[in-house]
């Protein structure tokens, strides 16, 4: 008998949880931004600002439901049929392909917002150990005889795309300036002699890699926690972040002289919210990215804003002053990038396939 | 009138059950696996070339193979000494350690490979001693075996465990009073009977080790050439949209570890044969 009144008064109890639960909020609207990994704080304190800001606005209540994982797999999520309103994912690839093999956005999406449809940027840069032991400065330092880089897998890892086209790009401006590089054609021998010094220098940069781990994260955890290698190239937002979630590891960040600009991307997805008649309130949502506040979020969340003044003085401190190229100035654009050094004839496979040709000999 | 297969069973429910059974299987494996080759069979023959072609693949290939055939020989001789131990000499707490076993089966694979991880890198636990001697277990081939060995260890042990515990104590007893050494009632008397469970298990753990992804991509270090498996270049592949390149892969896996299981069901059956008439 006791048995029985104790269910039931769980079953009261449940019912009563439930009806609260059901009648406390009736959101208007909902949306669901899918996103990549390192922007889950951002996007937390992003919507709970735009939700309040929404609602004061046009009185209509919304709510906006998040979506983490690497951005690859979120963009093939989204290619299978996940119901994203927005994405906002780490490359313009991952975008256009969702584009390319779905039509559910159009092809030139990029040129719906500002600044490319990239709200805030970053860049690459080092981690390295308290008191920089290995004096590390520059690109042109990991190469050195004894110096461990990590780095994740390029096949796997979207941030190791960027970390290899950085150094890269780096490797291009040794030989050549920057202006030259805008000007001479793909056949210009001055160029294709640059190109082989950078093949050169990646090699060698490559040579010092101990492990090539699945993803960013990944790559991160074996240098702060396992205490492997000397430096750790990733993005100033995972290092910033890394910074400040595992003081007890005693990093440092050192900026390059030069770098890349890493322009994580946003876009309405337009089958979805035609469908759902939401394209109001998402496109509210990506253009709020835009506004003082949310640049100002994205600064206080490690993201570099594309309008610097926005940002409170002390997070403007934490973006040193760097030379940046973009993608688009040295590979032209993804999918180029994308053919001539991670495809199975690409640079990337060429050089491991060389040293272990030379090796074997 | 033509009789049939189910009107001379004399268990009622064999039309139902057979019926379940090939909706279940097809569901499950059936379709996705048809689906895969379909597809597998309709692309264009360079991406098979290219592969072939490519000594990264290649490599892979070769790492992924051979790693398994290891990780489950090891487990084949290692499985056996667990076995045998559990079954023939019972010991306080030994239904504890028979408890273990099962536990590489439950525990997310992604788990057991940072556990191993940190154990075997260089400043691990396990890794700092072995790193005097100079043997990298972490970031190194011989890590994707102790991952996969560690994953496949229960399907060695499962399979041998009954057909220990019904080997006849009589017949080493007869063995022995005969005369046979201790040696040659193993060879002559146990290992024969436990042929067929060693040759499953071994199997079992081979096909596991094979398709393994979660445990190896974190022990291994995922070096081109070197410490790359086949699931992380298929991964690797549906992560750049390359779903053509991806397919064509995992179709040449599929097709190489059915041959090899083939062949070692083939030699099961071969020795049964052997054996039958003579019983």
């Amino acid at each position: 008998m006791g048995g029985l009144k104790i269910l039931l008064t769980l079953t009261l109890l449940l019912c009563s949880g439930c009806g609260q639960f059901f009648s406390d909020r009736a959101p208007a609207v909902e949306i669901m931004n899918v996103s990549y990994d390192p922007t889950r704080e951002f996007y937390r304190d992003y919507n709970a600002w735009f939700t309040e800001n929404y609602c004061e606005g046009s009185g209509e209540s919304v709510r906006v439901l998040q979506s983490h994982g690497s951005s690859g797999k979120q963009a093939r999520f989204v290619i299978d049929g996940l119901e994203a309103h927005v994405v906002t994912l780490a490359l313009a690839y991952d975008i256009d392909a969702i584009s390319s093999k779905t039509g559910k956005l159009p092809p030139d999406w990029q040129t719906r917002l500002p600044h490319g449809s990239a709200p805030y940027t970053s860049t690459i840069v080092f981690l390295v150990r308290s008191g920089n032991p290995k004096n590390i400065q520059d690109w042109g330092d990991l190469i050195k005889v004894g110096v461990e880089v990590i780095t994740p897998n390029p096949l796997t890892s979207g941030g190791a795309r960027w970390n290899y086209l950085a150094a890269w790009g780096y490797a291009l401006l040794q030989a050549l300036d920057e202006d030259q590089l805008s000007r001479l054609s793909e056949d210009d021998p001055l160029l294709q002699e640059a190109e082989e010094k950078a093949f050169a220098f990646l090699s060698a940069l490559f040579r010092n890699v101990p492990v090539l781990d699945s993803g960013a994260r990944g790559a991160t955890t074996t240098f702060a926690r396992r205490g492997i290698g000397d430096v750790l190239i990733t993005w100033e937002n995972e290092a910033l972040l890394a910074l400040k979630s595992l003081p007890q590891e005693r990093l440092e960040i050192v900026t390059p002289s030069v770098s890349i600009l890493t322009e994580p991307t946003v876009s309405l997805v337009d089958e979805v919210i035609d469908k759902r008649h939401t394209r109001d309130v998402a496109q509210a949502y990506l253009e709020g990215l835009y506004s003082p506040e949310g640049q100002a979020l994205a600064a206080r969340h490690y993201f570099r804003p594309r309008e610097m003044q926005h940002a409170s003085p002390e997070d403007r401190d934490k973006f040193p002053e760097l030379h940046l190229f973009t993608l688009e100035e040295f590979f032209g654009d993804w999918q180029k990038a994308h053919e001539k050094h991670f495809s199975p004839a690409g640079c990337f496979n060429r050089l491991y396939a060389m040293r272990y040709a030379n090796q074997e000999k | 009138m033509k009789k049939t297969g189910s009107q001379n069973h004399f268990l009622p429910g064999f039309g139902l059950s057979l019926g379940f059974t090939l909706v279940y299987l097809s569901l499950l494996v059936l379709v996705p696996l048809s689906l895969l080759s379909f597809r597998a069979l309709s692309l264009d023959g360079t991406l098979y070339r290219d592969i072939f072609q490519d000594p990264r693949t290649l490599a892979a290939f070769k790492l992924t193979f051979a790693s398994s055939f290891i990780a489950a020989g090891l487990n084949l001789i290692f499985g056996f000494i667990v076995a045998w131990t559990l079954v023939r000499f019972p010991f306080p707490g030994c239904s504890f350690i028979d408890a273990l076993i099962d536990l590489p089966f439950a525990l997310p694979t992604a788990v057991s490979g940072i556990a191993l991880t940190s154990l075997y890198v260089r400043s691990g636990m396990v890794g700092r001693y072995l790193d005097i001697f100079g043997i990298q277990v972490a970031f190194a081939p011989l890590g994707v075996v102790v991952a996969l060995s560690f994953i496949s260890l229960p399907f060695v042990i499962r399979s041998l465990q009954p057909a220990l515990k019904d080997i006849e104590r009589e017949y080493e007893e007869a063995a022995i009073s005969l005369g046979a050494s201790p040696i040659s009632v193993f060879f002559a008397v146990i290992f024969p009977a436990i042929r067929p469970a060693l040759l499953t298990g071994f199997s079992l753990a081979f096909a596991r080790a094979l398709g393994e992804y979660g445990s190896v991509v974190f022990i291994s270090g995922n070096m081109p050439m070197k410490t790359e498996i086949i699931s992380l270049l298929i991964a690797g592949r549906m992560e750049q949209f390359d779903y053509d390149g991806a397919t064509a892969l995992a179709a040449v896996t599929l097709l190489a570890s059915f041959m090899i299981l083939l062949s070692i069901h083939l030699i099961q059956w071969h020795y049964s044969r052997k054996i039958q008439p003579r019983s």
